[in-house]
C-alpha cells in the first residue's frame, strides 16, 4: 500500500462549504413553524425562590408557552452524573448535579429559572420582562478558601458542607524524600482558567414528529450519542427514536459537552408537548453564565531536591472551583494532579485536593482540562528551585527528564480514564533541545540580553515542558462504505469543531482503499448514521476515531481485494488496488473499479457464500488500554514595557511530539490555536466576579480574547515517537498548545524584569499587565516596611 | 403593542429585494433568516466579535450593529457573492491553501473584512495585515494562517507570480 495522503498536508476538504457561506450551522436550520425559545435566568447567584407568575407573559401576543421547573412536571430532574470518580481509595465524591430550571433555589447567576417560548425570538425576550420573579437573596458563596471555614453558608445545604470532593493520591514517599532533601521550597500558587468562548454559541433545535413518533435534535454538542441516549431517557423515548445531529460547530474546546445543558433537556420535551419545532440559540451574554467555565484553583506546593537539582519528591494540597454543581464528576482536578508530574522523574509525589462547590456557573472541562494548572506548578517551582540552587532553568529541567529507556513508564497515581497513569513511549530530551536551538537559548543569555539590558530594553526568555494524557477511551466506531459510484463513505459518532476530521479520517481511508482524498465523504455527529461513540475530547478523535477509520478501511480493503480475486480467479497476492480499481499486478487494462465491486457486493440475484456480510462496507471500533501520552516544550523571548509592563512576544517555538502525524498542516493549526487561547489565558482572561457572585465583565468587549495583535508568529517543530497503544502510533494534540503558555509568561516576565533578583515571583496567572504592576507594587512597598 | 413595520428595498450580492420588517429587527437577522443568506454569522451582537460583517455600498459594518430599517436603499455584499461561477475568490482560495480556517465560524466575517481591506491597500505588510483583522476575532486559528494567507491573496491580487 502507498501513502500518498496520510503524513501530507493535504488541503481541507470541508473548506469549501465554509468558505462559500455554505456549511450548515446550528442557527441556519430553518423549520416551517418553528418557535423559539428564551431563557429567564436568575440576576443573583444564591436565592430562594419565593414565587414566579408567569400570567402577564403568557397575555403577550405570540407568547405559546411559559415554563418554569413546576411546569416540567416528571420531566424536572437532575442530570446524570456524566464522568464518575475514578476508583482512588478513599475518595470522597459528593454529587450534587445540576436541573433543568432552578426549584426553590437559585445556585449561581445565569441559572435558568423559566422558559419563554414564542413566535419569534424577540417576542419571547420581550416576554422574560413580563416574568414576575421574588426572589429571597441568600449569601453566595464565592471564594473556595472561605467556603470550607466553619459556618460557612452552603451552595447546597442538604450536604452541610461545600466540600463536593476530596482525593488523596501518592507514589513513594514524600516525608522521607523531604528528609533528605537539600533544599525544600514551599509556595501558594494561584491558577485561573477562562471561559472557551468559541465564536459560535451554543444552540438546540428540537423537532418532533408525532406521526412517526420521533424526535430530531440538532444540537451544538460534541458528543451527540451520548446526548441522544440521555434523551432518550428522559424523554421515555427509545434511543432509535431520537436522532442527534451536531451540524458544522463553530468551535468547541470543551464546553459544548454537557448532559444535559438546561437548553438540550427542555427543548425536545417543548417540542413534543407542543408538537412544533423550536429553536434556541444563546446570546453572547448568555454565553458567559450559561455554557460552563474552568476556573481557578490555589496550591500550596512543596519541592524537595538534591544539591544537584534533582527532585525527590513534591507534594500539594489543593483547591479547585467546581461551580455550584458537579455532574463532570473530577476531570480536571484529577487532571492538575497527574499533569503536574510533567516529563519528570518524581519518585516520590503527595497530592490532595479539595474540590468545593461555589455559587458560581459549573466548571467542567475547557482545552486542557486542568492541565494548565498543574503544569504551572511544577514548572515554577523548578524555575525557584534552578534560582535556588543557581542552576540555569532549561538544565534543571533537562537533569530531571525521563530517560528515553524508562518508558513505558508508570507513575502510579490513577488517571481521568481510570488506568494508572503510565506515559506509552516518549523521548524527552531531543524535544528540549530543539527547542532550546530554536529560540537560541545559549546565545540569547550569553550575548543578546546583554547588548539588550545595555540598550535599557526589559527582554526575558522562557522555557517550559509538558506532558500531555491524550487520546482516551473508552472506544469510537466508523463506518467505511464504498458506494456505487465508486466514492466512499465514513460515518463516525464523534463530533466536529473544526478539527479538520472531514480530511485526515479521509487520508486515512484514501490510502487504503485506493481512492483520491476528494473521494471520500465524511459524516461525524450523526447519530442516525453512526450509532455508538462517546465524542471529541481530551485530544482524542484522532487516535481513537482514526484508528476506527483506519481498521474499518482495512477491512473493506481486504473485502475488495477478495471480491476482485473471485472476480478475476486469482490470488489477492496478484491484484493492485490504487486509482480506484482493483487490477492484476503487471497487467493494468485488466481491472474493475470499486464501485463495480460494490454492486457485485450487493448482488441481485444468486446465492452468496455462507458468512459474506453483504455491501463493500466495513463497521470497526477501536479503544487503547489506556491514554497516549504526548509531550512538548515552548519556548518565548518577551520584551515588557517597564512603565507599563505591556508585552511584546519577540519569538515563540514550540516542539512537540505527538507520535504519527496524519495531517501536519492540521497539526500545526491545531497548536497555533491552543498557544492563541493559552496567551489568552496566561495574560488577559479572566472571569471576574464580585462578593456577590456576578459575573462583572460578561461580554466581548471586557472579557478580552486575543486579537491578531496579540499572538505572535510561532516557530514549530516536532519529533515523532510512535504511541505503541494503536496501530497508527497517534497521540492527540488538540490540547497541547494551550497548556504550558502560563508557566512560560510568568517566567519570561520576571526574567526580562530581573524580578528574581528583586525578590519578587509571579505565582499565579492571569498576569494582566495591570496585575504585574499591582503585584510589583506590593512587592516593592513591602520591601519598604522591612 | 403592534410592532411598526416598515418596507425597504435593497441589493443583496446584486440582487434586488423588497420586504416589509420590522423596525427592530437587526440587519444580521434579517439577512439570516428573511433572506436566508445564512452564511453571514453572528458571535456576539455587540460588535466585538466581527462575525457578522458584510459590506454595505463596499464599506465593511457589522450587521449586527445595523437594524434592517437602515439598509433601505442600500447594496449589501455578504460572503455567498465572493465566489463565482470562475471560482472561489482569491481570498477564499487563499484561506483554503494556507488552512486560515478551522471551525470556520469565524471566516464569512473575516473573508468580508479582509475582501475591502485589500481593495484598499493591494500591497500590505504583516503589521498591517494584523491591523486589519484585529477587529474580527477568531477563537481556531491563533491568526498566523490567516495573516499568511491574506498576504498570499494579496499577491495574487496584485497579480504578482506566486
Amino acid at each position: 500500500m502507498t501513502t500518498r495522503f496520510f503524513g501530507a498536508p493535504v488541503k481541507r476538504n470541508e473548506d469549501k462549504k465554509l468558505l462559500t457561506g455554505q456549511a450548515l450551522f446550528i442557527d441556519d436550520v430553518e423549520l416551517p413553524g418553528m418557535l423559539h425559545a428564551a431563557f429567564l435566568r436568575s440576576q443573583v447567584a444564591h436565592a430562594r425562590i419565593k414565587t414566579i407568575d408567569t400570567s402577564a407573559a403568557l397575555k403577550r401576543n405570540g407568547v405559546v408557552a411559559v415554563y418554569t421547573a413546576k411546569d416540567l412536571g416528571a420531566h424536572w430532574q437532575p442530570g446524570p452524573l456524566l464522568v464518575p470518580p475514578p476508583p482512588v481509595p478513599g475518595i470522597v465524591f459528593n454529587l450534587r448535579s445540576h436541573v433543568p430550571l432552578a426549584k426553590d433555589i437559585v445556585r449561581c447567576a445565569g441559572e435558568p429559572l423559566a422558559i419563554v417560548v414564542a413566535e419569534s425570538r424577540y417576542i419571547a425576550e420581550d416576554a422574560l420582562d413580563d416574568v414576575a420573579v421574588d426572589l429571597e437573596s441568600l449569601p453566595a458563596v464565592v471564594d473556595i478558601e472561605k467556603a470550607l471555614e466553619k459556618g460557612a453558608t452552603c451552595v447546597h445545604a442538604d450536604l452541610g458542607t461545600n466540600v463536593a470532593a476530596h482525593v488523596h493520591q501518592s507514589k513513594g514517599n514524600y516525608r522521607s524524600a523531604a528528609a533528605n532533601a537539600h533544599l525544600t521550597l514551599k509556595r501558594r500558587f494561584r491558577y485561573e482558567h477562562g471561559i472557551s468562548s468559541p465564536i459560535e454559541t451554543r444552540g438546540v433545535v428540537a423537532q418532533w414528529d408525532g406521526r412517526a413518533e420521533h424526535m430530531t435534535v440538532w444540537d451544538t454538542t460534541q458528543a451527540p450519542v451520548f446526548v441522544r441516549n440521555v434523551l432518550a431517557g428522559v424523554l421515555g423515548l427509545g434511543e432509535g427514536q431520537v436522532r442527534v445531529i451536531a451540524p458544522f460547530v463553530g468551535g468547541g474546546f470543551g464546553p459544548k459537552i454537557m448532559m444535559l445543558y438546561p437548553e438540550e433537556a427542555t427543548l425536545p420535551w417543548i417540542a413534543m408537548r407542543l408538537n412544533r419545532p423550536i429553536k434556541w440559540i444563546e446570546d453572547r451574554y448568555e454565553h458567559f453564565v450559561a455554557t460552563t467555565h474552568e476556573r481557578g484553583q490555589i496550591h500550596d506546593a512543596e519541592i524537595a531536591l538534591t544539591r544537584d537539582g534533582r527532585i525527590l519528591g513534591v507534594k500539594d494540597v489543593f483547591l479547585h472551583d467546581n461551580g455550584a454543581y458537579n455532574p463532570y464528576g473530577l476531570t480536571v482536578p484529577i487532571n492538575s494532579q497527574c499533569t503536574l508530574l510533567g516529563p519528570y522523574v518524581i519518585p516520590a509525589y503527595d497530592s490532595t485536593f479539595t474540590s468545593v462547590f461555589t455559587n458560581l456557573p459549573i466548571v467542567t472541562p475547557y482545552r486542557g482540562a486542568g492541565r494548565q494548572h498543574g503544569v504551572f506548578v511544577i514548572e515554577r517551582l523548578l524555575d525557584l528551585a534552578a534560582h535556588a540552587l543557581d542552576i540555569d532553568p532549561a538544565e534543571i529541567r533537562r537533569r530531571n527528564l525521563i530517560p528515553k529507556d524508562a518508558f513505558p513508564y508508570q507513575n502510579e497515581i490513577i488517571y481521568q480514564d481510570f488506568a494508572p497513569l503510565e506515559y506509552d513511549s516518549g523521548n524527552y530530551e531531543p524535544v528540549l533541545d530543539k527547542a532550546l536551538e530554536a529560540i537560541g537559548y545559549a546565545d540569547f543569555i550569553a550575548n543578546e540580553q546583554p547588548k539588550l539590558r545595555a540598550q535599557g530594553r526589559s527582554v526575558g526568555i522562557s522555557i517550559a515542558c509538558y506532558v500531555e494524557g491524550t487520546g482516551i477511551g473508552p472506544y469510537e466506531g466508523a463506518k467505511v462504505q464504498v458506494r456505487a459510484n465508486g466514492k466512499v463513505s465514513v460515518a463516525t459518532g464523534i463530533g466536529t469543531q473544526g478539527q479538520g476530521h472531514f480530511t485526515s479520517f479521509a487520508q486515512i481511508v484514501a490510502d487504503q482503499l485506493g481512492v483520491d482524498v476528494t473521494d471520500v465523504d465524511i459524516v461525524t455527529g450523526d447519530t442516525d448514521r453512526f450509532y455508538w461513540g462517546a465524542g471529541t475530547f481530551a485530544s482524542r478523535g484522532a487516535v481513537v476515531a482514526g484508528n476506527a477509520v483506519s481498521e474499518a478501511s482495512q477491512a473493506v480493503r481486504k473485502k475488495a481485494l477478495k471480491l476482485a480475486s473471485d472476480v478475476f480467479e486469482c490470488a489477492e497476492e496478484d491484484l493492485v488496488l490504487a486509482d480506484g480499481k482493483v487490477s492484476i499486478v503487471g497487467i493494468p487494462e485488466r481491472f474493475i473499479r470499486l464501485g463495480e465491486l460494490a454492486q457485485r457486493a450487493n448482488p441481485m440475484r444468486g446465492a452468496v457464500k455462507p458468512g459474506t456480510e453483504p455491501g463493500l462496507e466495513s463497521t470497526q471500533y477501536f479503544g487503547p488500554p489506556s491514554g497516549s501520552t504526548a509531550n512538548g516544550v515552548h519556548a518565548a523571548i518577551i520584551e515588557v514595557d517597564p512603565a507599563t509592563y505591556e508585552l511584546k512576544i519577540l519569538k515563540y517555538v514550540v516542539v512537540h511530539d505527538c507520535g504519527t502525524v496524519i495531517n501536519p498542516m492540521i497539526l500545526e493549526g491545531q497548536i497555533h490555536g491552543g498557544v492563541a487561547q493559552g496567551i489568552g489565558n496566561a495574560f488577559y482572561e479572566k472571569l471576574c466576579f464580585d462578593e456577590q457572585g456576578q459575573l462583572l465583565n460578561a461580554s466581548l468587549a471586557d472579557y478580552l480574547l486575543p486579537t491578531a495583535l496579540e499572538v505572535p508568529r510561532m516557530e514549530l517543530d516536532h519529533t515523532v515517537t510512535p504511541s505503541p497503544l494503536n496501530p497508527l502510533g497517534i497521540k492527540g494534540a488538540g490540547e497541547a498548545g494551550a497548556i504550558p503558555v502560563g508557566p512560560l509568561f510568568a517566567q519570561a516576565i520576571e526574567n526580562a524584569l530581573q524580578l528574581k533578583q528583586r525578590k519578587i515571583e509571579l505565582l499565579e496567572i492571569p498576569l494582566s499587565p495591570s496585575r504585574v504592576f499591582e503585584l510589583i507594587q506590593q512587592a516593592s512597598q513591602e520591601g519598604n516596611k522591612t | 403593542m403592534q410592532p411598526d413595520r416598515h418596507e425597504i428595498a435593497l441589493s443583496v450580492n446584486g440582487t434586488s429585494h423588497r420586504r416589509e420588517v420590522e423596525s427592530r429587527m437587526l440587519l444580521s437577522d434579517f439577512l439570516r433568516h428573511e433572506l436566508m443568506l445564512a452564511g453571514t454569522h453572528v458571535g456576539c451582537e455587540h460588535g466585538v466579535c466581527g462575525a457578522c460583517t458584510i459590506l454595505l455600498d463596499g464599506i465593511p459594518v457589522r450587521s449586527c450593529l445595523m437594524l434592517a430599517v437602515q439598509s433601505d436603499g442600500h447594496e449589501l455584499s455578504t460572503v455567498e457573492g465572493l465566489a463565482s461561477d470562475a471560482g472561489l475568490h482569491p481570498v477564499q482560495q487563499a484561506m483554503h491553501e494556507h488552512h486560515g480556517l478551522q471551525c470556520g465560524y469565524c471566516t464569512p466575517g473575516i473573508l468580508m473584512t479582509m475582501t475591502a481591506y485589500l481593495k484598499d491597500n493591494p500591497s500590505p505588510t504583516e503589521d498591517e495585515v494584523r491591523e486589519a483583522l484585529s477587529g474580527n476575532i477568531c477563537r481556531c486559528t491563533g491568526y498566523q494562517n490567516i495573516v499568511d494567507a491574506m498576504l498570499a491573496a494579496a499577491k495574487a491580487m496584485r497579480g504578482d507570480a506566486p
